[in-house]
């Protein structure tokens, strides 16, 4: 049945390991394509596949590493990557996953931490999904962009109602000469916390919020907003990885060497797609991803589970018995 | 193989196997999961002394267990209870010669734990009697799904009167630690012979050394799986360029 089943030494189990490369192929083109990392898509499949959650977790996010890595790299060669924007993403995102710690203990001691992350989860992709459909369906339809594909393409499509005007007009006014706009050093800064904060609360890059606030909040061109997402993914995937790798031992690297090969190889694809699709239909794809996993999600949460009994995954294996 | 004939000449020879009415081995005392594991078999064969039937029970090491239980909270399916077992061994199988219910009486099954329903799991003391049947059986569900216990009992099979065998299949995913091989052999309803054989399953090569230094040197190993992925990440981008 598998084609060539390799063993994971830390998820303890065989896996075949072309489909492995295969996932690893179809995060990574969705990832260069939409500048998400993909974590959300791979955790599921991995764990469908026998990969216990934690493993699957965090291995995810060392795969997502060398995705994003190999798309933003792709995008800095075509020059569509805002690495000032980039930074002040960065540093806000760091803050915020170290407050995250905090908030996790404060709704814990509330009670119904689950609940809350869950409910947080679905409502804020449903609802974004809803706005960026919305959004970028008009502007797909506005005559301006019919002007073709090789405008559509350079990204400067102008949104008909940028929001978010009270954030971008806080103090510390800077240039952003690569997204050609200016506004407050504050907007990316506290964007970067707040994105922060919930990957750290629900275990996931953030691409799926970032990509859209960028474009709506900071009313960024699309074009640049994917690359500038990757890079800030980068990061963030990277201090997860390392930090569950060193807490918890969850980071599977024979596992996550599989899914890589596949994803490296596909990102640079799925980034040469996107700038072929021109920004509005791009949009209009990420509005419908985002709509589907707030949908699974949301049906995942209301259906009632097959088996409300689950074994809890122990993070400490029983040690290896003595060779007689 | 080898074991298996040099067994058949130790009986041929021994005057005095009357003394000894079980005896019984496995082809191997070890498994070695490897990079290419994808699961493996065992076969246990030994001989009786006169009548009886055969029961084996393989046990892998006993640990620790949290089932925990969704709850409908606003709508929504959410993990609510939780109950922790002592003594639920990490992989469980059964085999017998015959159908258990012939043979074997519920006071055998019972000191023996011949069954995945005689299993002595220890919930806490406090907990309702109906609670920890619920997640008992909650437990049991999820490990056989996990194909880490067998419900259905496997088929011990006698090659004339006296020599017996069967296999033992272990999937992919078998939990590495100390495994007990009990075999009992039953007349009249009571155990007359037993042998336990004890068996190890360990990770080898370069699994088991990648396994340490994970564990051993966790923050290098972080450090450099953050480091394979982007160098990964980037040699692609420039094999892949235009």
């Amino acid at each position: 049945m598998a084609l060539l089943p390799v063993y994971l030494p830390l998820a303890e189990t065989a896996i075949d390991g072309l489909m492995l490369v295969a996932i690893g192929a179809g995060v990574g083109l969705m990832s260069g394509m939409f500048g998400v990392g993909g974590g959300f898509l791979i955790t599921p499949m991995l764990i469908f596949l026998g990969v216990p959650p934690p493993i699957a977790a965090a291995t995810g996010a060392n795969t997502v590493v060398a995705s994003s890595a190999a798309g933003a790299i792709a995008h800095w060669r075509r020059g569509t990557l805002d690495l000032k924007m980039g930074v002040l993403l960065v540093g806000g995102g760091f803050a915020g996953s170290g407050a995250s710690v905090w908030v996790f203990g404060w709704l814990t001691r509330l009670g119904q931490i689950d609940l809350v992350v869950a409910l947080c989860y679905v409502l804020l992709l449903g609802g974004v999904g809803i706005l960026m459909f919305a959004e970028s369906l008009r502007a797909m339809l506005a005559p301006s962009a019919k002007a073709g594909p090789a405008k559509a393409a350079s990204g400067k499509t102008a949104l008909s109602k940028p929001r978010g005007r009270w954030l971008r007009g806080l103090p510390w006014q800077m240039q952003f000469p690569k997204s050609g706009i200016e506004t407050s050093v504050l907007a990316p800064l506290l964007l970067g916390i707040f994105i922060g904060v919930l990957t750290g609360l629900m275990g996931v890059g953030g691409g799926f919020l970032l990509v859209p606030a960028m474009i709506y909040l900071l009313a960024m061109p699309t074009s640049v907003v994917v690359g500038t997402s990757l890079f800030q993914i980068v990061f963030v995937s990277a201090n997860v990885t390392f930090l569950q790798a060193v807490s918890h031992q969850t980071v599977d690297i024979v596992l996550a060497g599989l899914l890589i090969a596949g994803s490296v190889v596909a990102a640079p694809l799925g980034a040469r797609l996107g700038a072929k699709l021109g920004a509005a239909r791009l949009r209009v794809l990420l509005a419908l991803l985002v709509l589907a996993v707030a949908g699974q999600l949301g049906y995942g949460l209301v259906e009632r589970p097959d088996d409300l009994y689950s074994i809890r995954f122990d993070l400490a294996p029983p040690p290896q018995g003595e060779t007689p | 193989m080898r074991a298996f004939l040099a067994l058949l000449a130790l009986l041929a020879f021994m005057p005095t196997a009357k003394a000894q009415p079980l005896v019984a081995d496995l082809s191997s005392h070890l498994i070695a999961i490897t990079t290419g594991f994808a699961g493996t078999e065992l076969l246990l064969f030994g001989a009786t002394e006169g009548e009886g039937d055969v029961v084996v029970i393989v046990r892998g090491p006993d640990s620790e267990t949290s089932v925990r239980r969704k709850a409908r909270v606003a709508g929504l399916w959410i993990n609510r209870d939780e109950m922790r077992f002592a003594g639920a061994p990490a992989f469980y199988r059964v085999a017998a010669s015959k159908p258990l219910a012939e043979f074997v009486p519920p006071a055998l099954r019972q000191r023996y734990q011949i069954g995945t329903e005689y299993l002595r799991l220890q919930a806490p003391a406090d907990a309702n009697p109906d609670e920890v049947a619920a997640f008992r059986a909650g437990l049991l569900r999820n490990k056989e799904a996990q194909a880490l216990y067998d419900a259905e009992i496997g088929r011990v099979s006698f090659l004339g009167p006296r020599l017996f065998r069967t296999r033992i299949v272990f999937p992919a995913n078998v939990p590495t630690g100390a495994y007990s091989v009990e075999v009992l052999l039953v007349r009249g309803g009571q155990v007359i012979g037993a042998q336990t054989t004890p068996m190890f399953v360990n990770k080898v090569g370069v699994g088991a050394d990648i396994y340490d230094f994970a564990h051993d040197w966790a923050a290098i190993y972080g450090l450099l799986a953050v480091l394979i992925a982007v160098f990964a990440g980037w040699a692609a981008g420039a094999i892949f360029r235009k």
